[in-house]
């Protein structure tokens, strides 16, 4: 696997749309052939090598490419976007976006990431080592189809609306969460292993939420189901069960209605 | 005005009769004419097809419900947005594109002329900015008349020439162009929770039937002169069997005959037949009455219609049928959005994914083009996607290569999923007929343009008419060696002049052209009573007054085109 390294020289004063920092889009060139990449600072167009100090030819596919994103990425959009095979480290912080409609590869992140990681991801991996911001995992603004494969880890805080319209895959999230988990999610898995606020599982169809801590406030249309016993990341114990929403529509399947598990732990 | 002379090119012509003969073609201060100068700039059309600007008779493309599917889907421009770039200002949006794509895209396929289908009376203020801010092509709007209170109060008794006064001054106040007939007296209906799926199901209040509605809005469409015919999208659009009620629909224009000036010769245009031929009792044991309707369409020459040709794409339903919409929220379980349009109409939008792997969606493809393919005569049937119901306007072409190739057509049955239920469900496989390069210029050309009587305007190369000519790079002297190339010579004209301004090079837009307004300005004979009742539902039930309703002046349509109708001697 080939390694290029981009390091932030010129931090941009707008926003910058950086949907071309990706093996897919890395494999193949130069050095001198990725800072030619294309990017939007606000609405105008410039180029990757504007911005980032380029190092290191890209292997010839997207599973021959590592790229390490060092520096202040902090005003720096849509890393690893759509990414299908690779792996990207983000040393520092990052703004939206990323991993967003990710299908493979594995994307790390050291710092802290704003808003839509990975939104609509479908497949691989994201390790985010700082914390995650609003909408993790969930649908584009208006779409219906959120996260629905891969995995996601978060070791520290998520913010709201976690796997908003999810419908596969997995998140997992170390530390406490906002309001709103997985809203309108139609399947897929939510592990808190902190405390959660509220609105947790609302219009929530198929799917499953696990919390470790607390719930400030559980949602009306979730009802008790007994209790259970489980094992969550090798770690066993007994949950109570609640399912829901009762509000939603639920399919049946083999003639039995599934509806959306909610797992607290006790 | 600058002179052209494209030289050389295959011309197709219905209006004329030229079926590929080399010709040249002229243009002078915006029309086509015999001959121009020696100075005339000369284009080179040499193994190249020449045809008139397409005339889209039905499609969705701006007003409040268009508007409320981009407000609502902003998913729908995701990866779909182009910037600024020469003479093209940003645009965005698949199935319902802002409306600088959409004029730019209706260009670079070669339409001069596109339809809105349904505008809401009350609204035709936001239908006429849309207009205004889409380019290059000429618009009209249909403003709708079948749920009208109005209407439905003096076709109960039928008053054919009050009903006829009450469409001539509506037409003249919103700058509509025809009367439209969404779902009569169902969408009305559904005010109470209820729907006329059958031409005799009452409306619940007005004591009326849709069967009345229609019938007396055509004798009203007659009454007047107007130049297009009551343009129809009958009861129990989309239900399996709803082929019964669209055939019902048509029996109500037997014996009429068309009378006004411009040579049209229906009184009825059934729209997105194809979304009305449906057999069977469930989804399960669905099927194409494709022949049926066809059949009647074609023994019954005061009829036109268009196809409705699902194009096996994500997009967005919109439709004035309220309770339709309603009802397919409730099957696919995407977002839902309606209006209720006081005292007149209703509309409702949903997403909608015709997917291959899904049967339904496949046989609804095919009884698309089994209605343009059974079809016999191209003059009275008109290609469209009802856009963007069925499919978005953009995928005209690949519409067109499914007519036009046999192999292209069997190479989408053979990759459907359920392609064995598709053959059993419909007569597509069967189907050996290819569409000519002249059947298309009837069919999306003169066809639909004598059906909306702008037969002597365009839709035809004619010296006189309106110089709207598109070049696309097909050689007709040639087989076409694959079937996509059909589809790539019909989305990017060589060049396309609108009006005598060339407004495409190359599938680049070069210029934003001349756009116009149609609409028709109808003289009527007074009527107080008609001024009477209008002043009264304005004063008792209009939330608004009736110096705010009427769309004049520059800034709503700032170009406009009417075409005079006098109905004062009738």
């Amino acid at each position: 696997m080939e390694t290029v390294t981009i390091t932030m020289k010129n931090a941009p004063a707008l926003y910058l749309e950086a949907d071309t920092i990706s093996p897919d889009a890395f494999a193949g060139k130069s050095a001198a052939q990725i800072a030619e990449l294309p990017v939007f600072e606000g609405n105008v167009p410039s180029t990757l090598g504007k911005y980032f100090e380029v190092s290191g030819n890209a292997g010839a596919t997207a599973a021959d490419t590592k790229i390490v994103v060092k520096g202040d990425a902090k005003k720096v959009k849509y890393i690893g976007f759509k990414m299908t095979a690779g792996e990207v480290v983000i040393e520092g912080p990052a703004d939206q976006y990323v991993g967003a409609w990710m299908k493979g590869g594995k994307l790390t992140a050291k710092g802290d990431v704003g808003a839509f990681a990975a939104t609509a991801m479908k497949g691989g991996e994201l390790v985010i080592e700082g914390n995650a911001g609003n909408y993790l995992g969930a649908a584009y603004r208006g779409d219906w189809r959120g996260m629905s494969g891969g995995k996601i880890l978060v070791k520290g805080n998520a913010g709201s609306d976690t796997g908003m319209y999810m419908l596969g895959g997995e998140i997992t999230i170390n530390g406490n969460c906002d309001v709103h988990i997985m809203t309108h999610a139609e399947g897929g898995k939510v592990t808190i292993k902190g405390n959660a606020a509220s609105k947790l599982g609302g219009q929530m169809v198929e799917g499953t939420i696990i919390v470790f801590g607390n719930i400030d406030v559980m949602m009306p249309g979730f009802k008790p189901n007994g209790e259970v016993e489980l094992e969550v990341d090798g770690t066993k114990a007994k949950f109570a069960h609640f399912i829901g929403d009762m509000g939603e529509r639920h399919k049946k399947k083999k003639g039995v209605v599934v509806y959306g598990n909610l797992y607290k732990k006790i | 005005m600058s002179e052209y002379i494209i030289r050389n090119g295959h011309v197709f012509d219905p209006v004329q009769g030229i079926k590929g003969d080399k010709k040249d073609i002229c243009i002078k201060d915006g029309k086509i004419v015999d001959k121009v100068g020696s100075s005339a700039k000369v284009i080179d059309a040499k193994d190249k097809t020449v045809m008139a600007g397409a005339v889209e008779i039905h499609a969705h493309v701006a007003g409040p419900k268009v508007n409320l599917g981009r407000i609502y889907r902003p998913e729908d421009k995701l990866f779909s947005c182009t910037p600024t770039k020469g003479m093209e200002r940003m645009g965005g949006g698949a199935s319902i594109p802002t409306t600088f794509k959409t004029g730019y895209e209706y260009a670079k396929m070669g339409f001069a002329v596109a339809m809105e289908a349904a505008m809401p009376p009350l609204f035709s203020r936001h239908v006429h900015e849309e207009i205004r801010d889409t380019p290059i092509i000429d618009e009209g709007a249909f403003p709708v008349f079948g749920n009208n209170w109005f209407v439905l109060e003096y076709l109960k008794n039928h008053e054919i020439e009050n009903t006829a006064a009450y469409c001539a001054w509506l037409l003249n106040v919103t700058k509509g162009y025809a009367l439209k007939v969404v779902n009569p007296g169902g969408t009305e209906a559904w005010g109470w929770g209820l729907n006329c799926l059958t031409v005799n199901d009452p409306v619940p209040y007005f004591d009326i039937t849709p069967a009345e509605i229609i019938k007396g809005l055509i004798e009203a469409n007659e009454y007047l002169g107007l130049p297009h015919s009551m343009h129809i999208h009958p009861n129990n659009l989309g239900n399996p069997g709803c082929y019964e009620t669209t055939l019902d629909t048509m029996k109500l224009a037997e014996g009429i005959k068309a009378k006004n000036k411009f040579g049209r010769e229906q009184v009825l245009h059934l729209t997105h037949t194809q979304f009305h031929s449906y057999g069977g009792t469930n989804w399960g044991d669905f099927e194409s009455k494709a022949k049926e309707v066809t059949d009647y369409v074609n023994k019954n020459k005061n009829i036109t219609i268009d196809t409705g040709n699902v194009t096996l794409d994500e997009t967005t339903t919109m439709t004035a049928d309220g309770p339709f919409e309603h009802h397919l929220t409730g099957l696919n379980h995407l977002k839902w959005a309606n209006v209720d349009v006081e005292l007149e109409t209703a509309a409702g939008v949903v997403p909608y994914i015709y997917s291959p792997s899904i049967s339904v969606c496949a046989i609804q493809w095919a009884i698309g083009l089994e209605i343009a393919l059974m079809m016999k005569d191209p003059m009275r049937c008109y290609i469209t996607t009802d856009h963007p119901n069925a499919g978005p306007f953009t995928r005209y072409p690949r519409v067109y290569k499914w007519l036009m190739s046999e192999k292209a057509r069997k190479q989408q049955i053979e990759s459907f999923k359920h392609k064995d239920k598709v053959l059993s469900q419909t007569a597509i496989g069967t189907l050996d007929r290819e569409i000519s390069l002249y059947e298309l210029a009837q069919m999306t050309r003169a066809g639909p343009a004598k059906s909306l009587g702008l037969a002597a305007m365009c839709g035809g190369l004619k010296p006189g008419m309106d110089a709207d000519v598109a070049i696309y790079n097909i050689n007709p002297d040639k087989p076409v060696a694959n079937p996509d190339d059909i589809e790539k010579a019909f989305s990017r004209c060589a060049a396309f002049f609108k009006s005598g301004v060339q407004v495409v090079n190359n599938g680049e837009i070069v210029s934003n052209g001349n756009k116009r307004t149609l609409w028709v300005n109808v003289k009527a004979k007074e009527n107080p009573q008609v001024a009477r009742d209008i002043n009264e539902k304005f004063v008792k039930y209009y939330s608004m007054t009736q110096a705010n309703y009427e769309a004049l002046g520059h800034h709503f349509v700032p170009n406009p085109y009417a075409i005079e109708v006098d109905a004062t001697q009738v």
